[in-house]
């Protein structure tokens, strides 16, 4: 009995093989997972074809479109022509992000609480210990801050997020800069560490007085307090849309060096300091499935601008979607090709 | 006496009280699950499949079908062999050296850890493959279902009685013959039960998939590709911040413990039967 | 005709048969050569190395190997004078008509799903823990406890079995001359059945150690040696569950295949130790 409904199972698999949708694969970033997400399904939707994105981390997207297991990989952490050329790989931005200092403090709302950048650096690496220490307390005379330990929630994935966040730091910081360095994924002095944006956004919401590090969308779409920190200048800059836009006007991409472009830490009196693009990767041999992706992110392009200003993201500028789209003409892997 | 009689009662106690603690908690486990599982189950599930959070049209049908070819094709591997393995050990191999080796070997291999078994089937059958692809999701499982119905096949023919087996080979049939007409007709019931209980075994088994299959947003019954499964979407979903995914991997949670209970006590009921 | 049929079933059988031992062979096999460059790297200092900073390239198991370790232990401290207490309860105290519904139910827990376990411990007992204890409530403590609840139900199933081996007719004279429950239990029970006992009791460790889902959800995911039990800490299982589809650079991947190994030979060991060892004795007399 049992083996009949195997071999049906069996039998109706090969029987359906022949009935397939144009489908691709991608894994990677979480940063922009909610976004890829609601591309995909609405692609779907509208083309019948599948795009099966699973939100694995940057570090994960690199390594399989690396190793080939996926069609597409996705980073946030944007790699260099060189390792490009070592990995044949291609590179283009697909949406701009941001990062934003998220919190649970019971009392405090969004925000409120203002924390000079080396003082994330301190908490990070657990040299500020308490909510109401004094590097704190100085900055936010107004807010009643309690006596409780901070719960650091960090990633535990290679990410890219993490990647930008550590990048930021280890600029505002030094001792951050000579004890933790930049990475997807760190050796942490303090905290708990959760799988994907996903992940400390789940923890976030369950342990109070606790302080992690999201991109925007999850804390727009989970309701959030972010911090309000500082910009290049030491400006107070407040975790908003118009603000991150400041920041995103100063990206100039160059399609020669496949785009690679850090965007933390942009000059501006409102440019928020934490702003990151993520990034497409894409195997140089495989032109015909490049031509599937590319054919996605084309449409994307123009169809989900409304999508990704709607969940917290930046779209890209026409112009750098038109510098993109020749760089797929350049290497043969348009869509209309 | 007294002190005997004291001590008596104390260990008794303690015993009845570890008893209900053990029991409360399991049985808390169980509500949880009853009644999230039951909030969170509405004929959406069976209909949509897995969407982005926030939207109306979400479901599980996805991860439904796959888990079932999952462990259907898992099963279709896993069986047969095992089946024949254990039939090797206690019709030809009996007693001998390689027989009680390959017995000790698939005793190690029932305990081994499902998450090193994903490992070694990444590399085997993902990495050169070139895609994380169902069948390697399958072959996770089926690596970890042979030994156990190899072991149960082996025990149960044991339990038939030798003088069927000799009566059979009075009448001049041949081995294989006897094996399969007399032998697993003999032993039929408690195999059955063995491979229902290997079935729902492997069926809550998430690490082995985490590699291998992988996971996947949308239908599919193509093995060739990354295949969604229950238990990875509830993986994905409970460790997710969205209300309406954490809800649906308690649905996932919930269909899966169901089948799973359900499939054990359907085995259960065969033994029983049979022996009454 | 029937002999050509004969011995090609035989063949098959024994090929099948020998498909169990060709699978061992390939996983020891496969997770050696993949683990080779960071066995060539770290040698065995990895077993001690507490560092795991992938941005740097240095990789130490100890935190891991130190993790499944203790939480194990503190698991089966948990767990096992609860499960003996069960197994007491189902095979001395309880009266006849409840051994079986509850014994069943007792197996019937031991097949659910581990994830589910885990789930639980995430959304319900974790928050506990935090009042409990302090701390965030993931950690070492909270790890090993769930891990403990898990593990319960099949340790009391396996446990009351071996109890259960015990004759009756030496129970039965035992209490004719006027011995207690736990006299009999004491002097006749445990004594006979210890071996089987132990050896339950190790199979369930072995299976504790290998966990994945039941404690990834609830141990904090940080490469650290924990200095209090409600830190956060790690495991092999939990490292591999969280790092394995992302390990971008060969000695990272190679490094998680090194852990790999090293659990595989752990639960090989512990296997081998209760099944040849303590559990000899129930096997032939099967």
């Amino acid at each position: 009995m049992v083996k009949r409904v195997a071999l049906t199972a069996i039998a109706t698999a090969t029987f359906t093989l022949s009935l397939q949708a144009e489908r691709i694969s991608g894994a990677g970033a979480s940063f922009p997972a909610p976004l890829y997400y609601d591309w995909a399904y609405d692609y779907h939707k509208a083309t019948g074809k599948e795009v099966n994105y699973q939100s694995i981390g940057s570090g994960g997207g690199i390594k399989q479109v690396g190793s080939r297991i996926v069609d597409f990989g996705a980073s946030d952490k944007p790699l260099k022509p060189k390792k490009l050329d070592k990995k044949r790989l291609y590179q283009f931005p697909a949406v701009i992000g941001s990062i934003v200092v998220v919190y649970n403090i019971p009392g405090i709302g969004d925000a409120e609480l203002r924390l000079e950048n080396k003082d994330i650096a301190d908490i990070f690496m657990g040299k500020i210990r308490y909510w109401d220490d004094k590097a704190i307390a100085q900055d936010n005379p107004h807010l009643k801050l309690p006596h409780e330990k901070i719960t650091v929630i960090h990633r535990s994935d290679g990410s890219g997020t993490t990647f930008n966040f550590s990048y930021f730091l280890s600029n505002v910081s030094e001792d951050w800069r000579n004890e933790i360095g930049v990475g997807k994924a760190l050796s942490w002095p303090t905290g708990i560490g959760a799988k994907g944006n996903e992940g400390i956004s789940n923890l976030l919401k369950q342990t109070p007085y606790s302080i992690g590090y999201v991109e925007y969308a999850y804390k727009k779409r989970n309701s959030f307090s972010a911090a309000t920190i500082q910009t290049k200048n030491g400006k107070w800059v407040k975790p908003a849309e118009e603000n991150f836009i400041a920041a995103a006007k100063y990206a100039s991409w160059d399609p020669n060096k496949h785009f690679y472009q850090i965007l933390a830490l942009q000059p501006g009196d409102n440019s928020y300091p934490i702003v990151a693009a993520t990034f497409i990767l894409l195997p140089r041999e495989k032109n015909e499935t490049n031509k599937k992706v590319t054919a996605f992110f084309d449409w994307a392009f123009k169809n989900g601008d409304e999508s990704a200003q709607r969940l917290g993201y930046i779209p890209l500028p026409q112009s750098t979607k038109d510098m993109i789209r020749a760089y797929w003409k350049k290497h043969n892997i348009d869509p209309s090709n | 006496m007294r002190g005997r009689k004291a001590i008596n009662a104390l260990v008794l106690t303690l015993s009845t009280v570890s008893a209900v603690i053990g029991l409360i908690f399991l049985f808390w486990i169980l509500w949880t699950l009853a009644s999230k599982g039951f909030d969170a189950i509405s004929s959406k599930i069976f209909i949509y499949d897995t969407a982005p959070p926030g939207r109306e049209e979400s479901g599980l049908r996805n991860a439904i079908v796959g888990q079932l070819i999952l462990v259907g094709v898992a099963s279709g591997i896993g069986i047969p062999l095992g089946i024949l393995a254990g039939t090797y050990l206690s019709e030809y191999g009996k007693n001998s050296k390689f027989a009680n080796f390959i017995r000790d070997i698939s005793d190690i291999m029932m305990s081994a850890p499902s998450i090193v078994i994903g490992a070694f089937v990444y590399a085997v059958l993902v990495a050169p493959v070139g895609h994380f692809n169902g069948w390697a999701g399958s072959a996770a499982l089926a690596i970890m279902m042979i030994p156990i119905v190899l072991r149960t096949t082996d025990d149960m023919l044991n339990l038939v009685p030798t003088q069927l087996r000799e009566a059979a080979y009075a009448l001049g049939a041949p081995k294989y013959k006897v094996i399969l007409q007399i032998v697993y007709r003999g032993a039929k019931a408690g195999i059955i039960t063995g491979v229902l209980l290997s079935i729902a075994r492997i069926a809550g088994e998430t690490a082995p998939l985490l590699f291998t299959s992988f996971n996947n947003n949308f239908f599919t019954t193509d093995l060739n590709e990354a295949m969604p499964s229950l238990t990875v979407t509830m993986f994905n979903f409970a460790t997710s911040p969205y209300e309406d995914w954490i809800d649906l991997g308690w649905a996932a949670a919930f269909i899966l413990g169901s089948f799973v209970l359900g499939v054990n006590i359907i085995g259960r009921a065969i033994v029983k039967k049979k022996k009454g | 005709m029937h002999k050509v049929v004969d011995k090609g079933f035989e063949a098959l059988a024994k090929l099948s048969a020998f498909f169990v031992l060709i699978v061992l062979a390939a996983i020891f096999w496969v997770l050696f050569k993949e683990a080779e460059p960071a066995i060539e790297t770290f040698g065995l200092e990895f077993l001690t190395n507490q560092k795991w900073a992938p941005n740097l390239e240095i990789f130490g198991g100890a935190p891991a190997i130190f993790g499944s370790i203790v939480s194990t232990f503190l698991a089966m401290i948990i767990a096992t004078p609860i499960a003996i207490g069960i197994a007491i309860f189902l095979t001395e105290i309880a009266f006849e008509k409840l051994k079986t519904p509850i014994g069943t139910a007792i197996e019937m827990l031991a097949a659910i799903p581990s994830i589910i376990y885990g789930m639980w411990g995430l959304f319900y007992f974790a928050p506990l823990m935090r009042e409990w204890f302090g701390g965030n409530g993931l950690g070492l403590l909270t790890a090993a406890i769930v891990l403990s609840i898990m593990i319960l139900p099949f340790m009391a199933a396996i446990t009351r079995d071996s109890m259960n081996t015990t004759p009756h007719i030496l129970k039965e004279s035992a209490y004719a001359l006027g011995a207690t429950k736990w006299d009999v239990i004491k002097d006749v029970v445990i004594p006979y059945a210890k071996a089987g006992i132990i050896g339950s009791i190790i199979l369930a460790l072995g299976r504790a150690i290998g966990e994945t889902m039941a404690v990834t959800f609830v141990m904090g995911n940080v490469h650290r040696i924990p200095k209090e039990l409600t830190d956060p800490a790690t495991s092999i299982p939990v490292t591999l569950a969280n790092e394995f589809t992302e390990a971008d650079s060969d000695l990272y991947y190679s490094s998680l295949f090194y852990l790999a190994l090293i659990l595989f030979v752990i639960s090989f060991i512990v296997i081998a130790i209760a099944k040849f060892y303590f559990l000899k004795k129930s096997r032939s007399a099967k």
